[in-house]
């Protein structure tokens, strides 16, 4: 009798393995457009001429009213205001600019200063034509070479931030993201992470201001910015990444401002979301390894088994 | 009182109670399989060691979920995925062996068409099978709810919206079925009783039926040919093994029946460790929504054929249709009128194209059916579901026609 | 069974490797039964010691169970002297003296109530009583109120910790 099984599981083995490309690989390419990533280049803006002066930076940052809205904490300059008061004022509370020179990038942060709506890709939004002014106040020179005093002011936020190695996956995604992102699963809300409170009056005290700040927010934004938790299993890591370089080119019209960041902080916003939905990954892959290898050996042996008593049934 | 003896060991004290060599040798080592099989009569063992994975992941999963609806998502997506230790392990083990299940129930029942191993005696064994079919479609249903996720909800909300029953309007039905006017609390609680309890107890019971019905008339055989399994024992008994048409299930069948266990398992486990996004859905990590209906709804893979029947036809129509594909393969054993119990292949043209054409047409039902229904792939689905029914009403005209193999 | 019998070396060996794949099974099973981490790191509780007043019992929470504290008043100090039982199962912190006991009667688990007038506590369930000190003036229970693992941080006392006051009461049968 000839042994028809090769033929058998060739034959199941193709007709799964077209299934599963069809559902999966090809269903999925049709469903969600490809983009394409320009490698967080910021393409649009235009490159840096001048060479910055740290000292000069550091007085115009304070001379141009920035530090009126934004705290730099390193540098012994607090919030003016607390985050929820901040956000009834402008929408969404000011970023620290302590590690801003180590996140985003140079030109993204130069374009930023002069003419926000344009770097945040919110002109959509805001258009000055028509009177919708972004809450930053743009930066119109202090009657020098304005390029000249940008250079300067970008040169001063990246000393003044850590070399741009040591930032960590936290501190990437709290600077970038999490003044409008919650993420719920590592205990982050927009006003900060969440102390654990021994009277529960103090702890629904601490619920309200968020839901205060999230209620200003969400008149900003249209809507409340989605909480963060599962989405690095619920969009892919592509997709994340192409949407963080240009939220126009996933969902054009939304509220989302390209945040600037770049490429090496955008990874790291990629890690902190990967180490919020994806937590026990390293644990999945050492222990895949090992269950494999038991199974391998399992098969081996059931296999050793079933020549031993077919021996004499052939 | 029947009368019992001095026992003589341990063995002779449960064999009298118990009778254990009887039913030893009924179930094991005197029940007699055909040597004429081939490893795709392993699938039925596959079956069985995949259920029993996902009834001790099962286990642990319900040690730590919480069946409301505020907590649900969270007692999953952190609690088991985050902190419970393994309990990522076995949310994995079980999605993907809950997918797993029904490649290999369709491996397993395409298996017993080609094979005809529904016909002449047999009929109990497929119709047991096929409400098998059933009851693990309704558990793997009743158990996409429990994470309520997006899909979860919304998958919720149309399946049971189908109870209206298009032009019937059959609204209080459907509000019946969930307990409440959409998806919530009431719904949640019915389907975590019906994926834990009840429908697990059915299919223990209708496993211990399809076994059942498998003892009289015996596995098949490739050439579906009757064996005399009286004669062929006794030469087995006698010492002519390698003579004897069959063999022992145990250990003879189970050794091999193992063997290919083991290799399934090294597919099943890399899939639960690095290849997963198939079974655990994307769109079911955004918690349920009553709100927002996500850009693309489609069921699991092993739904999507029969939804390809459902979609492309006005509501009655596909409702009707879709019905008609429920059924129709218990019908099987009735609707094929040959007298012939062999392997396609030898059946004649008509059943060897009838075969492969509804094999194929299931995977370009199944394709489209995850596909979003517009332009060309709305076509094709459309000729595929109406090629599935015409299969079907074709199946007795065809099979009557066969000529005695 | 002639079946048995022969099933050799092999069928064996395949017994063995599927048994080491059961064991791996149990111990992943066994350790999904563990507490949970957020269970674990909310086994501490931290004490504001300077928040209590003299003679009034608080009923503070630590590990799902009541802990009584009360700062014990000049008087309370007074009849513990020259009663060593009492004397060591004194908190000192500062200038302050307190008992702080798990509140739970030793007998059978029941809380026992402080009753402010007599400055004791009397338990409902059997009629057994414990003084301000927390040894037990009226059996059923066997033995003082148990003491929580405690540590001393300045004004603050950690339960859920071990600081050395606490050993050496556990070392000298003060406490289990």
């Amino acid at each position: 009798m000839k042994n028809k099984e090769p033929i058998i599981l060739i034959v199941v083995i193709f007709f799964s393995l077209v299934t599963y490309y069809l559902v999966e690989t090809f269903a999925h390419g049709v469903m969600h457009k490809h983009v394409d990533s320009e490698k967080f280049q910021y393409n649009d803006l235009p490159a840096l001429t001048k060479s910055g002066n740290v000292a000069n930076g550091k007085e115009l940052i304070v001379d141009a009213g920035c530090t009126g809205c934004h705290s730099m904490e390193k540098a012994g300059m607090p919030a003016p205001m607390d985050a929820v008061t901040a956000a009834q004022s402008y929408g969404v509370n000011p970023p620290d600019l302590s590690e801003a020179g180590a996140i985003y990038d140079a030109k993204f942060l130069a374009d930023l200063i002069k003419n926000p709506a344009h770097a945040l890709k919110v002109e959509h939004k805001f258009d000055a034509s028509k009177g919708e002014m972004h809450p930053m106040v743009p930066f119109y020179g202090m009657g020098g070479d304005i390029d000249q005093e940008v250079a300067d002011i970008v040169a001063y936020l990246k000393d003044l931030a850590v070399s741009p190695s040591e930032v960590t996956p936290t501190m990437a995604f709290e600077n970038a993201c999490g003044r409008c992102h919650a993420v719920g699963y590592e205990n982050w809300t927009q006003i900060g992470t969440k102390p654990s409170f021994k009277h529960e009056k103090d702890s629904l005290a601490f619920d309200i201001q968020v839901l205060e700040y999230e209620e200003s927010l969400s008149k900003y934004m249209g809507k409340l910015p989605p909480d963060l938790s599962n989405y690095i299993r619920s969009r892919s890591e592509s997709f994340l990444s192409t949407f963080i370089e240009n939220p126009q080119n996933h969902l054009a019209g939304t509220a989302m401002p390209r945040v600037g960041v770049t490429a090496d902080s955008a990874e790291k916003v990629l890690e902190y979301m990967r180490d919020a939905g994806d937590t026990k990954r390293h644990e999945r892959e050492e222990i895949g390894m090992y269950v494999m290898i038991y199974i391998v050996i399992f098969a081996i042996f059931a296999f050793l088994w079933k020549k031993q008593v077919w021996r004499d049934l052939h | 009182m029947a009368h019992f003896t001095k026992a003589t060991s341990v063995k002779d004290w449960l064999n009298q109670r118990l009778a254990i060599e009887t039913v030893e040798k009924v179930m094991m080592s005197e029940y007699w399989i055909p040597k004429n099989i081939n490893f795709l009569w392993a699938m039925g063992m596959v079956l069985v060691v995949t259920f029993a994975l996902l009834l001790v992941s099962g286990i642990f999963l319900l040690m730590y979920y919480v069946p409301t609806v505020d907590e649900a998502f969270h007692s999953v997506n952190y609690t088991i995925m985050r902190e419970v230790d393994f309990g990522w392990l076995w949310r994995h083990v079980h999605g993907v062996a809950a997918s797993v299940v029904f490649l290999v129930i369709y491996i397993h029942m395409f298996t017993g068409i080609y094979y005809g191993s529904y016909k002449k005696g047999r009929e109990m064994i497929w119709i047991s099978g096929m409400l098998l079919f059933v009851a693990f479609s309704a558990e793997a249903f009743s158990g996409y709810m429990l994470p309520w996720g997006q899909m979860s909800y919304w998958a919720g909300m149309v399946i049971t919206n189908l109870f209206a029953g298009g032009s019937l309007h059959a609204d209080g039905l459907v509000e019946w079925i969930r307990g409440d006017y959409v998806p919530a609390q009431a719904f949640l609680g019915r389907f975590f009783m019906l994926h834990v309890l009840l429908i697990p107890l059915a299919i223990v019971g209708l496993i211990g039926l399809h076994f059942a019905a498998l003892r009289i008339p015996h596995v098949n055989n490739q050439d579906g040919e009757e064996i005399d399994f009286d004669a062929e024992s006794k030469k087995y008994l006698a010492g002519d093994k390698a003579g004897s048409k069959v063999m022992r299930f145990a250990n003879d069948f189970m050794s091999k029946d193992l063997m290919v266990v083991g290799i399934f398992l090294i597919f099943l486990f890399y899939l639960v460790f690095w290849n997963y996004g198939f079974a655990l859905d994307a769109i079911n990590f955004d918690p349920a929504d009553g709100l927002k209906t996500p850009a693309h709804i489609y069921p699991e893979w092993y739904f999507l054929w029969s939804y390809e029947i459902l979609r492309p036809f006005p509501i009655d129509l596909g409702l009707i249709l879709f019905g008609f594909a429920q059924v129709i393969f218990v019908l099987l054993p009735f609707l094929d009128r040959s007298p012939n119990t062999c392997p396609a292949n030898r059946r004649g043209t008509m059943f060897k194209v009838w075969f492969w054409l509804m094999l194929s047409n299931m995977i370009v039902l199944t394709a489209m059916g995850k596909l979003p229904p517009e332009g060309i792939f709305s076509t094709i689905g459309l000729v595929a579901a109406v090629l599935f029914v015409v299969q079907w009403l074709a199946l007795p005209f065809i099979t009557s026609r066969e000529k005695k193999v | 069974m002639e079946n048995n019998s022969r099933r050799g070396f092999m069928g064996k060996a395949f017994g063995a490797v599927a048994a080491v794949g059961a064991v791996g099974s149990l111990v992943a099973m066994k350790k999904t039964w563990d507490p949970l981490p957020s269970v674990k790191a909310a086994g501490f509780t931290t004490l504001d010691m300077t928040t209590y007043q003299e003679g009034v019992m608080v009923t503070e929470k630590w590990r799902g169970k009541p802990i009584f504290v009360l700062k014990k008043s000049a008087e309370v100090m007074e009849n513990e002297k020259g009663n060593p039982a009492a004397e060591a199962r004194n908190i000192k912190i500062g200038d302050d003296n307190f008992m702080v006991a798990i509140g739970l009667c030793t007998h059978l688990g029941c809380i026992p109530a402080f009753r402010p007038a007599e400055n004791d506590f009397l338990c409902a369930c059997h009629g057994g009583m414990f003084d301000a000190s927390g040894l037990v003036t009226k059996v059923p229970p066997p033995r003082g109120f148990d003491i929580p693992p405690f540590r001393i941080d300045g004004t603050n006392l950690i339960l859920g910790e071990v600081g050395p006051e606490w050993q050496s009461m556990k070392d000298n049968g003060v406490t289990l």
